[in-house]
């Protein structure tokens, strides 16, 4: 009995045990192209048996802690505790009516909701859940990662194009300007840990990280942040979601949608924050792995967990900041993240070398590395900060009192000239 | 085959209509906005989808039947409104108002004043592209005083309290303690607003050196409230031209200092603080007594005109009525903030980016149905 309890423990903590079995399975009688399609069929319907479910509580999740940082309950009324919330939602925008502006580009309309969800599942495709459960494990899987993820914005550019909207175009246009400006960003970032850990695949980063049994936010804090930021803004999230900036121009590129069109929108923009999240727990935070303990849980688990981590921070940042104006995100991009960046992949270039080609002790070396790195990213940080004026960090001074003085222009200059300590 | 290459790119601004229905335009208020890319080369404000024709119907009801009309001009500050005109009308007739039914109109009116405020920052910061946070933690407030006003006269928005020669109901005796209660919690509800949103370095990015009008042309453009005080000009009518029982009571009147978005922003937060601070001296010191003065059922004023104006949440709000002898006004006109504050709306918006242009929107605080009436 307990030998088969620990069986069933067995497949669960790797799954890619019965996907193997299938596909020997298959292979034993058939040809090899078959066994090879079976394969990657099991990886993609697993994915998006995942993924469907996964955006559900999604959907709730987020709305539920917006509504805790906002004081307030969040939905309560469909189901227990408002759990059946989303599929009421989703029903809903199903029977919508999907409209379709007149003056539009009819085939081009058509074209972007489904676009946009082709990179978001694409890009699960080379998510490590576990040492061998990965659908394809790519030598180029980081390259890959960008690559595909990058193809959002010609349908987001699309969809604002094809509305015959002023706010759409609007909308792509920042999306555009944004999103290649933090891909740069990103791109440097990943540079980085590819420089640090010689390798492409993404499987291998977090082999890397379980073999120097250290996880990379430790070793590279700001790679880590730039590719958080680099995230939030290839999501169009809060504090830089201008692509839909609401309060500005209605809903960006997807003001014409309505419908379930709208609602693959939404549910991409959820999935890819998802998926953003869980590489960034892949590059950042170890992954799957976690300092042994993956040998006893699920290793898928303790990357969902890790996920859902880095997704609370997405979500706290939403309920928490304000949007910035995009010449802001344009300076902090190319005044900071990308000389940053640059710097960071010359000291990876520069501590990658120590590593291989000097054979320092590994053990004494990573750790002075991370702390000089942790150096280095306050020194830029505060840099940064001094240099826009940022970095005095005191509220403005607040409003005078009139005390008594009342009146006009005379009274306002009166005021103006008094000494700031004596109101 | 040679490539056709045009001598020079041809590029024109871009016509955007923000409104009528939009996020940020608080109602249904048109801004035609001219953009170069990004930037706002010419605002036209266009307004009148919500106009009801108050004034004209004022003309055809009694003047008792006109304190309603009055909640509905501007529907986050109706205390205020109802304030305004029954001054006004009580000029006109000469009716003296008792003790009591003053220090009510005070109290009333510095409730709404901070819920007006509230909803005012928390569009404010959402203008600034927040989301929903700001506002959800500043209607906790609102929502308290919204259920104190609900316990007085049974309404909540369109209130219709304030009656010709005083107040028309006393307040139940449980309106005290969940006043006090919700006074001694606010200096810290201040502190939390203040520690979410002052020092917020993306709300002064924001905000800051955004829209900025100074003391000058503050004055010229005749603005008002918050904005007028905002760009440096030390004027507040309960200070300046006092009212019921204002000049018996101890407050100060904040001042900003570059006249931006921020400053109105601060200035807004500071005027609650005072309006605390007023409402603690309103319970200590409330008479007992009558609060209605006898007035006639059908009032007939003697034929003349009275203007009576006060300091409301969003500026002068004041009152024109002119009566022939007749039981109904024979001209009843509101001065509206909100409509002469965004008359300065151009002024500050053009030659800077869409984005700011809407927060300086924000940072007006208009309320349509003031300015359609």
């Amino acid at each position: 009995m307990s030998a088969w309890l620990l069986a069933a423990w067995y497949d669960l903590r790797d799954l890619s045990g019965i996907s193997r079995e299938i596909t020997e399975w298959v292979a034993s009688w058939g040809p090899e192209w078959l066994a090879s399609a079976v394969s990657g069929a099991i990886g993609a319907i697993g994915i998006l048996a995942v993924i469907g479910p996964t955006l559900m509580i999604l959907i709730w999740t987020e709305r539920k802690v917006i509504a805790r940082l906002q004081v307030r309950y969040g939905p309560n009324r469909v189901g227990p505790r408002g759990l059946l919330q989303p599929v009421a939602d989703a029903v809903k925008l199903i029977l919508k009516e999907e409209l379709v502006p007149r003056a539009a580009d009819k085939w081009l309309f058509f074209l972007p909701p489904v676009l946009v969800f082709i990179p978001a599942l694409l890009v699960w495709g080379v998510l490590p859940f576990g040492p061998h459960m990965q659908v394809a494990d790519l030598n180029v899987g980081v390259l890959f990662l960008l690559a595909v993820s990058g193809t959002n914005v010609l349908a987001v550019f699309i969809a604002g194009w094809a509305s015959n909207n002023k706010y759409a175009l609007f909308g792509a246009m920042r999306v555009i300007a944004m999103t290649i400006s933090y891909e740069i960003a990103m791109v440097l970032a990943l540079l980085t840990v590819v420089f640090l850990t010689g390798t492409m695949s993404i499987n291998g980063i977090v082999l890397w990280q379980q073999q120097e049994d250290l996880i990379l936010i430790v070793l590279l804090p700001m790679t880590a942040l730039t590719f958080l930021l680099g995230a939030t803004a290839e999501l169009n999230r809060t504090p830089m979601d201008i692509a839909e900036a609401e309060s500005e121009i209605v809903a960006g590129y997807h003001t014409e949608y309505s419908g379930m069109r709208f609602g693959l929108f939404y549910a991409v923009e959820l999935a890819n924050t998802l998926v953003m999240s869980a590489f960034m727990a892949t590059f950042f935070l170890g992954g799957w792995w976690l300092w042994g303990l993956d040998a006893w849980v699920p290793s898928w688990i303790i990357l969902l967990v890790k996920t859902s981590l880095v997704y609370f921070v997405f979500i706290w940042l939403r309920g928490t900041l304000p949007r910035l104006r995009i010449d802001q995100l344009m300076t902090f991009c190319w005044k900071l993240l990308v000389p940053a960046g640059l710097l960071f992949v010359a000291i990876a270039a520069v501590e990658r070398t120590l590593l291989l080609e000097y054979a320092w002790d590994r053990t004494i070396a990573l750790p002075v590395m991370a702390v000089i790195n942790a150096a280095v990213t306050v020194a830029v940080i505060g840099a940064y900060a001094r240099v826009t004026g940022a970095g005095a960090h005191r509220a403005p001074a607040g409003p005078r009192m009139a005390r008594g003085r009342l009146g006009g222009l005379r009274a306002a200059r009166q005021l103006a000239q008094a000494p700031s300590g004596s109101d | 085959m040679a490539i056709e290459t045009p001598k020079r790119v041809h590029s024109e601004p871009v016509v955007v209509n923000i409104g009528p229905q939009h996020p940020s335009t608080h109602g249904v208020f048109r801004l035609k906005a001219t953009l170069d890319g990004e930037i706002v080369q010419d605002v036209d404000m266009l307004i009148g989808y919500l106009h009801r024709s108050m004034e004209k119907l004022a003309e055809e009801r009694t003047f008792t039947q006109n304190i309603p009309f009055t909640d509905r001009i501007d529907y986050l500050a109706a205390m205020s409104n109802n304030l305004s005109y029954c001054l006004a009308v009580e000029k006109l007739a000469g009716i003296e108002v008792p003790l009591r039914g003053q220090w009510l109109r005070v109290l009333f009116a510095e409730l709404q004043r901070i819920a007006s405020h509230a909803m005012a920052n928390g569009t404010f910061v959402n203008d600034c592209g927040a989301w929903q946070t700001p506002l959800m933690y500043m209607f906790r407030e609102r929502e308290k005083i919204l259920d104190l006003f609900e316990m007085t006269c049974g309404a909540r928005l369109t209130t219709n309290y304030m009656r010709i020669g005083g107040v028309a109901f006393d307040p139940p005796l449980e309106l005290w303690p969940a006043l006090c209660s919700l006074l001694d919690e606010m200096p810290d509800r201040l502190e939390e607003y203040a520690a979410l949103t002052v020092d917020n370095e993306i709300v002064l990015a924001r905000s800051k050196g955004v829209g900025v009008v100074s003391a000058e042309a503050a004055l010229n453009a005749s603005l008002s409230g918050p904005l007028l005080r905002g760009s440096g000009v030390p004027w507040d009518l309960r200070k300046a031209d006092p009212y019921c029982v204002y000049d018996q009571l101890d407050f100060d009147i904040p001042v900003g200092r570059d006249g931006d978005c921020y400053d109105r922003f601060r200035v807004r937060l500071e005027e609650v603080r005072q309006s605390v601070r007023i409402l603690n001296q309103v319970v200590e010191r409330i008479p007992g007594g009558p609060w209605q003065a006898e007035v006639p059922l059908h009032l007939r004023p003697a034929a003349g005109e009275a203007y009576a104006r006060i300091e409301s949440p969003r500026g002068e709000l004041g009152f024109y009525v002119v009566s022939d002898g007749g039981p109904t006004p024979w001209r009843f006109h509101c001065r509206a903030p909100s409509l002469i504050n965004l008359s300065a709306l151009k002024e500050m918006t053009v030659g800077r980016s869409l984005a700011d242009a809407i927060v300086t929107l924000g940072s007006i605080d208009i309320v349509v149905g003031e300015i359609d009436r």
